[in-house]
């Protein structure tokens, strides 16, 4: 399968970190957007916001489907849509993959129907075996002649990203694609899309609105609020921004670092990871050494002091300086420490930036209780 | 059995499905995907032939059609004959008679269509006629063909206007209903009951059709 993925795939794809497409886009209404971008070819953006924030907007505008008055989308040097020159490229003639947020199969094809629609760029006799292909390597092997109505919310999905892919597309929209489905489906899904991705050498956009499918999948977030990016940045500095409310509000606040698996302490029965606020112990876990993680430590499992204490259970111990402190509600506070090149985020009280005398800085000792490491793929 | 009637009233179903199907395919896929100023206004325009007492559809197609109008003026130095009391006459009546019962199921049908479904199309690489060929008119299918067997019933039941704009001309504009019409007047019970029968077995079978089709419509969302 990985063969047909790259045997069609144009050569200029096979480079990543090229910038594939660019958006600008400037206009009032009826939905306001002031924002500029561009996405490289193998690297996950997220468009992280509260709804109403333009983040679907940006991804139709991009697909196709909507046409704001000041607006400019480009894609590997071809103009899909230019307002001030009166350029649309119509969506069928754009070679984009969109997941919808509903899926929107078409409810009268078999799956395999489904993906096939996707393929008319084929000759004919050419589409079932790379439909076929397609639905195998989302796991759906053995279901193809089933439809939508007899699949389930997760086996939807799967067929509604098959058939994203069957364009071989230039770029991957992914609109809120697990938002409707329950925890247990989204874990399992993300796996899938990780795996995906690493196939994919197109830029991949997220439009999300919850921070842990950003930190699981994204590379790169812009955080859109009002049709205008307020921020922008690679997850993990993105994550430490609590001056941001919607980061902030995220269910279960925390740091999200890129890690790599440097030595397996066999015997102390500990892994070290090699991360950007320097190495954390963590228990052992199933990866070779040199494997990519994600780490991320949620904020209140981040305990501060303004010396190394005697005697701790706790592994991680991490030297920086008070970057930022901003109030809660609920007289606690998020307390940014900078640490080595990243910044990590500690939720404490009131009480205790007053006893300690934090301020922008000072330097403190973090204490990380717990880290939760991810493998993104598996 | 007046089968010249019967026949009469087949054609005049026939024609009448012809020429409205594709007009009502167009408009009410309009309605149902724009938005507009009036548009409710145009909806109540459309349904007007409902609530309207046929002699009154009658009386005013008759002074369209007349030898007075500009209308009747046009088809008659085009053809020799005038519009009123013909075939002619009879299928534009019939033809505006049934718009509500065909427009209506059409563009139910093509809201039922999620926007996303047929957004999903182009993005798949459709272009806006394989879009419509391969998922617009299958989804819409159901409700295509309730439009076809209710126009097509409501045309061979349709009395008062077809009274009032055709007459009762043998072989011209006497359909089966008034036929039955005529021979309950002339004291014929026993073919007006087998007349009776038959459009009463003609609008069984055409309920029975549009609502299996409307539950496979709701069976194919489930």
């Amino acid at each position: 399968m990985a063969d047909t993925l790259s045997r069609e795939r144009p050569p200029v794809h096979v480079e990543t970190g090229r910038e594939v497409v660019s958006f600008e886009a400037r206009t009032a209404s009826p939905i306001p957007l002031d924002l500029a971008f561009s996405l490289r070819a193998g690297e996950v953006t997220a468009l992280f916001g509260a709804s109403g924030s333009g983040k679907t907007t940006v991804l139709r505008t991009i697909a196709g489907l909507w046409r704001p008055a000041g607006a400019r989308v480009t894609c590997d040097g071809t103009t899909w849509y230019d307002s001030a020159r009166r350029i649309h490229l119509p969506p069928h003639r754009r070679r984009v993959g969109l997941v919808f947020q509903d899926y929107a199969l078409f409810p009268h094809m078999t799956a395999l129907a489904n993906v096939m629609a996707g393929l008319t760029h084929l000759p004919k006799a050419e589409r079932e075996a790379r439909a076929r292909a397609l639905l195998a390597l989302v796991g759906l092997q053995g279901l193809e002649q089933r439809r939508p109505a007899e699949l389930s919310g997760g086996q939807k999905q799967r067929v509604a990203v098959a058939r994203a892919l069957a364009r071989d597309p230039a770029v991957l929209l992914l609109d809120e694609p697990f938002s409707a489905l329950d925890r247990a489906v989204r874990v399992a899904l993300y796996g899938e899309i990780e795996a995906i991705r690493t196939r994919l050498a197109c830029p991949i956009v997220l439009v999300t609105h919850d921070f842990e499918e950003v930190a699981r999948l994204a590379d790169r977030v812009l955080v859109l609020e009002r049709g205008r990016i307020i921020a922008e940045g690679d997850v993990g500095t993105i994550s430490a921004r609590s001056d941001i409310p919607i980061i902030a509000a995220a269910a279960e606040a925390g740091t999200v670092l890129n890690a790599t698996l440097a030595e397996v302490l066999h015997e102390r029965r500990l892994a070290v990871l090699a991360t950007p606020v320097g190495r954390l112990l963590t228990s052992l876990l199933d990866a070779a050494p040199g494997a990519r993680l994600r780490v991320r430590i949620p904020s209140r499992d981040v305990i501060l002091a303004d010396r190394v204490p005697e005697g701790l259970s706790v592994h991680n111990v991490l030297h920086g300086t008070v970057a930022g402190i901003v109030a809660r509600p609920g007289a606690v506070a998020d307390v940014a420490v900078a640490v080595g090149e990243a910044l990590l985020r500690a939720q404490v009280t009131e009480d205790a930036v007053a006893r300690l005398g934090l301020a922008p800085g000072r330097p403190v000792v973090a204490l990380v209780k717990s880290v939760a490491v991810t493998v993104p793929g598996a | 059995m007046d089968w010249e009637a019967f026949l009469l009233s087949i054609e005049l179903g026939i024609a009448t499905v012809l020429c409205l199907t594709p007009i009502a395919l167009w408009a009410g896929r309009a309605l149902a995907y724009s938005e507009f100023r009036g548009k409710g206004f145009v909806e109540a325009l459309i349904a007007l032939p409902l609530l309207l007492p046929p002699t009154v559809v009658g009386f005013y197609l008759l002074q369209a059609f007349g030898r007075h109008s500009p209308l009747g003026q046009a088809f008659e130095a085009l053809t020799g004959h005038l519009l009123a009391f013909s075939f002619e006459g009879l299928l534009v009546a019939s033809i505006l008679v049934n718009i509500p019962f065909s427009f209506q199921p059409i563009q139910r049908a093509f809201e039922a269509i999620e926007a996303s479904v047929r957004e999903a199309g182009a993005v798949s690489g459709l272009s806006p006629l394989q879009v419509f060929l391969r998922i617009e008119l299958p989804l819409a299918w159901p409700g295509i063909v309730t439009a076809l067997v209710l126009t097509f019933a409501h045309t061979l039941g349709e009395f008062g206007v077809v009274l009032m704009v055709g007459g009762s001309i043998p072989g011209e504009t006497k359909t089966i209903a008034i036929a039955i019409y005529d021979r309950v007047q002339s004291f014929d019970d026993r073919s007006a009951n087998i007349m009776a029968l038959t459009l009463l077995s003609i609008s069984i079978a055409a309920l029975g059709i549009t609502n299996t089709l409307s539950r496979r419509i709701g069976r194919r969302r489930g």
